[in-house]
Formats: structure tokens, sequence, C-alpha cells
């Protein structure tokens, strides 16, 4: 059933899921939604499983005439959510009725809403996914972002009998300093003189920042010497931080596979939702910590996750 | 000759058993291996790799997520809920033991029918002169040889091919046009390719192919996968014409 007709999109709004995981080694990177905490307790705050697909929304949100009843969920960065003009909280579940006009304002906080919405946003999913992946033109809505006109439907699903809200200790600041956790390499035999250089560096979010990866600036990092600048080209995680030859680093997110050039270090996977609410302009420091520590950081993680989950009813 | 590899514990002679002794095993993040089989980019090496990632994507040991092959090293993606990097070591291993019994099948070729030159291969004529041959023979040292893809990245359905006759390596464009056709073909210094999508790019063009190289609603969105042989075949401009004609069907 079609929820929503678009009004005003915003400068990028995308209908993302989890990703598509089943192409990577054919170039097709797995996009998804790049605040995972935000997008699941969006989904569990309107009753959906965890990779119903949602609209990402990047910095300003869209004004969205509503035109059939749902449940309704803003979670992410810190942006405000208005029912017919009447501010409305996030972080909560939202009943909407046809002829409702929902407005997602400007981030104060952080960089990517995420909005949920009974049922997940139904579009056919393309190669496995729903996610829109930017670079290719691929899935979502026609591979591009949500413009104006556009009709978004939902998929089929009883509404809450309750509505839920998510207790103000779980919901996450988006502070303008960042602290990224990091592992060491995969080539971090080609910067062991810049180690300590790139953990104790102080960057800053270049206006280069997007779903592929976000460009910062600050101290160049350069290779060892007698260590070539690029390598044969070989598959890329997300969170993969690469030196290219003018030394300013990049960090990989959803719309990349593979890569020629060497990566420093790679942000821990628990740490992506804060690549994803990254900005221009907001400060970057990482973290140098171990395997270990990672996947028990990841262990908190997914235990966090569980207690939300239950909590929420989901 | 091959590299030997010092750092190796086995003093093997068989080139392709050294290889697989000694898979190095780099940490990508928290969640994924980066396992290399070389240093340099060789067929045999690439085809190591791809059995690898396919006997891992068939096997699937506990915990493996995804096995993604590129030139000479795959990166296997997990989840550390079931399993870590020693474990995976040693199924990497116990699979490793089967590559010798595991038959690999023939490389299919893939026929690309390409038109060269015209308004398809605008810089067909550069290509040609800056190796010193006519543009009839630059084509025929281009659609003569089958190329091997290493692999597939950075675009959907983007290969990185070998192979191509060194008289053809020029370098790129100095200014990259802001718009390719999907479907160009083209010479990056000593690579050749296509592009499947429409984008930006400095490649020099000297063909296209009105195969649909990517067509992500077809049941197989693809023409060919890692391992494929690509085989360039020259058509006229009826012929293009016709095949696209049939294509936009599909």
């Amino acid at each position: 059933m079609n929820l929503f007709k678009v009004i005003m999109p915003g400068p990028c709004t995308t209908v993302q899921d989890q990703g598509r995981f089943d192409f990577l080694h054919m170039g097709v990177p797995a996009s998804g939604t790049v605040d995972r905490f935000a997008a699941r307790v969006g989904n569990w705050l309107v009753g959906n499983p965890d990779d119903a697909a949602v609209l990402e929304i990047t910095v300003i949100g869209p004004q969205l005439e509503v035109q059939a009843e749902a449940d309704v969920a803003l979670t992410g960065a810190e942006m405000t959510l208005q029912i017919n003009k009447q501010p409305a909280p996030a972080w909560a579940s939202c009943r909407v009725k046809p002829g409702d006009t929902l407005q997602v304002g400007m981030a104060t906080g952080g960089c990517r809403g995420y909005l949920a919405v009974s049922g997940g946003i139904a579009v056919e999913p393309v190669m496995g996914s729903r996610a829109t992946y930017l670079g290719g033109k691929l899935g979502g809505i026609a591979g591009r972002p949500i413009k104006a006109g556009d009709l978004i439907a939902r998929g089929p699903q009883p509404l809450l009998e309750q509505p839920r809200q998510l207790p103000a200790k779980w919901i996450r600041a988006c502070p303008n300093e960042i602290f990224l956790r990091a592992i060491q390499g995969p080539q971090e035999d080609a910067f062991y003189d810049s180690l300590d250089l790139f953990f104790s560096t102080r960057y800053e979010v270049s206006a280069e920042a997007n779903r592929m990866g976000y460009r910062l600036s600050g101290t160049p990092i350069h290779h060892d010497a007698n260590c070539p600048d690029s390598i044969i080209s070989e598959p890329s995680m997300p969170g993969n931080v690469q030196i290219p030859a003018d030394g300013q680093p990049i960090i990989l997110l959803a719309e990349q596979t593979v890569g020629g050039y060497s990566k420093i270090a790679t942000v821990i996977s628990s740490d992506l939702d804060r690549v994803g609410q990254a900005k221009p302009g907001d400060k970057v420091r990482f973290v140098q910590v171990t395997l270990e520590r990672a996947h028990a950081i990841l262990r908190e993680r997914r235990n966090r996750f569980r207690e939300i989950k239950a909590l929420l009813g989901g | 000759m091959k590299k030997i590899d010092r750092n190796c514990d086995t003093g093997e002679k068989a080139p392709s058993r050294l290889i697989f002794s000694c898979a190095r095993i780099r940490l990508n993040g928290d969640r994924g291996l980066l396992c290399e089989y070389a240093d340099t980019i060789d067929p045999e090496v690439n085809q190591t790799v791809r059995a690898m990632a396919h006997l891992l994507m068939q096997h699937k040991p506990a915990g493996v997520q995804n096995a993604v092959p590129s030139y000479r090293s795959l990166c296997l993606t997990y989840d550390p809920k079931a399993t870590n990097p020693a474990a995976l070591k040693e199924a990497l291993a116990r699979l490793e033991g089967r590559l010798s019994e595991t038959p690999l099948s023939e490389p299919a070729v893939v026929e690309i029918p390409v038109c060269y030159g015209g308004i398809y291969g605008p810089d067909l004529a550069f290509v040609a002169e800056h190796a010193g041959v006519s543009e009839e023979d630059a084509v025929w040292l281009h659609s003569r040889v089958e190329y091997p893809i290493y692999m597939i990245g950075f675009a959907p359905g983007f290969c990185y091919l070998g192979g191509l006759d060194e008289r053809l390596a020029t370098p790129r464009l100095e200014t990259p046009r802001t718009q390719v056709a999907a479907g160009s073909v083209g010479i990056a210094n000593a690579q050749t390719g296509m592009y499947p999508s429409a984008s930006p790019g400095g490649w020099q063009l000297i063909g296209r192919t009105p195969l649909r190289l990517f067509a992500p609603e077809r049941e197989d969105p693809f023409l060919y996968q890692p391992g494929d042989r690509i085989r360039f075949v020259p058509v006229s401009e009826d012929e293009y014409r016709q095949i696209a004609a049939r294509e936009g069907d599909r």
C-alpha cells in the first residue's frame, strides 16, 4: 500500500536495508544502512524485523504526505520530527494516518537519520536486497535518492497495539568529535614509522564524505621508506583506512569492493555506526585496539542489542 | 622461475604446494581475513585463489560468511561469534589439502562482440599510432587473444583482464571523459577492459560492445565470472545495431 507521497525529498534520502552480500566478488558492494544501531532500533520501535527496509536521511529530512495508516519512528542523527507541524518524539513510535504531513528537520548532531515504517519500505528487491547502491544506480527506488512526486509503499503489517519508546539511557548522541577504534592493517607493515602519528592525529572530516568513503584531512601519512605506495588490487572491507598518494586517509564505507591503496588500519565493525554519523567539519581520532578487544566490544554490542530488542518487544 | 618465499616453513620444491603453505594471513579489521597466496600477479596463483574462494563458499566452515577472490589474495569475512582466526586458519589448511583432488572446471570462453573504431572507438587511431601499427592491425592484436579474468571489482562486472599485447599498452587520457558509454572497450597502460556501465573514465576507447554486460534485473545479471576468458570478436556497425536491438528486447 502506498504510504508516502514525497513533497520534498531532502538532499539525499535513500531506501536501505542491511545490504546485499552475494555479489561482492562481482563488483557489487554491500551498500545498506551505515548506522546499523539506529536502523535496527527504528525497526524494533515499529514492530519490524531487524532487516526491514528504512529510509536513510542525510543531513536534511524529507517532507512527506501520508496516504495510509502506519507507525513510524525516527532514529539516528539529532533531527526534529513534526507531524502536521506538531513536534513528535524521536526514538519512539508515532502513529500517522492518511492526510497527515510528516516533516523531518535538519540534523543538529550527526549526519544520518532513519525513518522506519510498519512493514518496512516496500520496493522490489534487486539482486536480493532493497538497499540502494548509488554508484551503480541499482536497488531501492530506481537506484537513486527519492524525489518529489515519488510514491513510497510499505509492507503489510498490523499496527502496534501500544506505542513504543526507547528509554533515554539508550539514545545515542552524535558528538562532533569522535573516537574510532581501529585494528592495525592489513598493510600495517608499510606504515610502521607512521602508526604512532596516525593514532595520535586529530583529523577533520573533509567535504568529500559520502556512503562510499570519508576523506579526512590532517597531517599526511607517508609509507615507510622502500615501501611501494600502492598494492596489487585486493578486496576491501568497510572501515578500511586507505592511504592514497597525498597521505590524507580515506575511511571506506558501504560502496566499495576492491582497492589498490595500502590500508594502515581498519575501524572495528562496532564503530562503523559512528563513521556513518560523522559529517564534514567533525573531528576524528583513531584509537588502536587489539582483535581480542574488538571482539569483546562486538559481544557487548550484541548483548546490548538483544536487551533493547527484548525491551521494546521486537 | 617462481619467486621463493624464504619465510615458508616447508622445504617443498613443487611451486604450487609452496604457495599454499605460505598463505600469509593478515587481519582485515575484526571480521575479515586477507589470505595472500603470493606477491605477484600470476595465472596459477590466481587459479588457486579462485579455487580456494570457491571451496570456502561451497563448504562454508563454521562462521564463514563470504570469500572474495582477487589477483593473488582472497578476503574471507567471518562471524566472531562462531569462529576466530586460528580456527579459520585450520579450516583453510584443510581445504587447501582438498585442492589437489578437486578438479577445476575448464574456464568458459565468453565472446564479446565489439565494433572497433569510428564513433564506438574514438581513440583507436591514437592507440594504433602509439603502437606504430595500422588501425586494422591494432584491432587484430586486440581481438586475437583470450583474456583471463583475474578478478572483478571497482564497479559491477568490471573485469581486471590479463594478457594485453604489450604493443597496445597506451597511457590513459590526460583529461578523463566525464561520460563513457556502457559497453565501451578500452586500454589504460598495460590493462584492457570494458565499462559495464556508463561512468566517467580515462581509458583510451577503442570499441564498444552492444551486449548489456550488467543487467541487474536478469536472472544472471552478468555474462561472465572470475576465471572465465574474454574473447573480443570484431563486428561491423550493422551487426552492432542488430545485436543492440536484440539486447534491448531481453
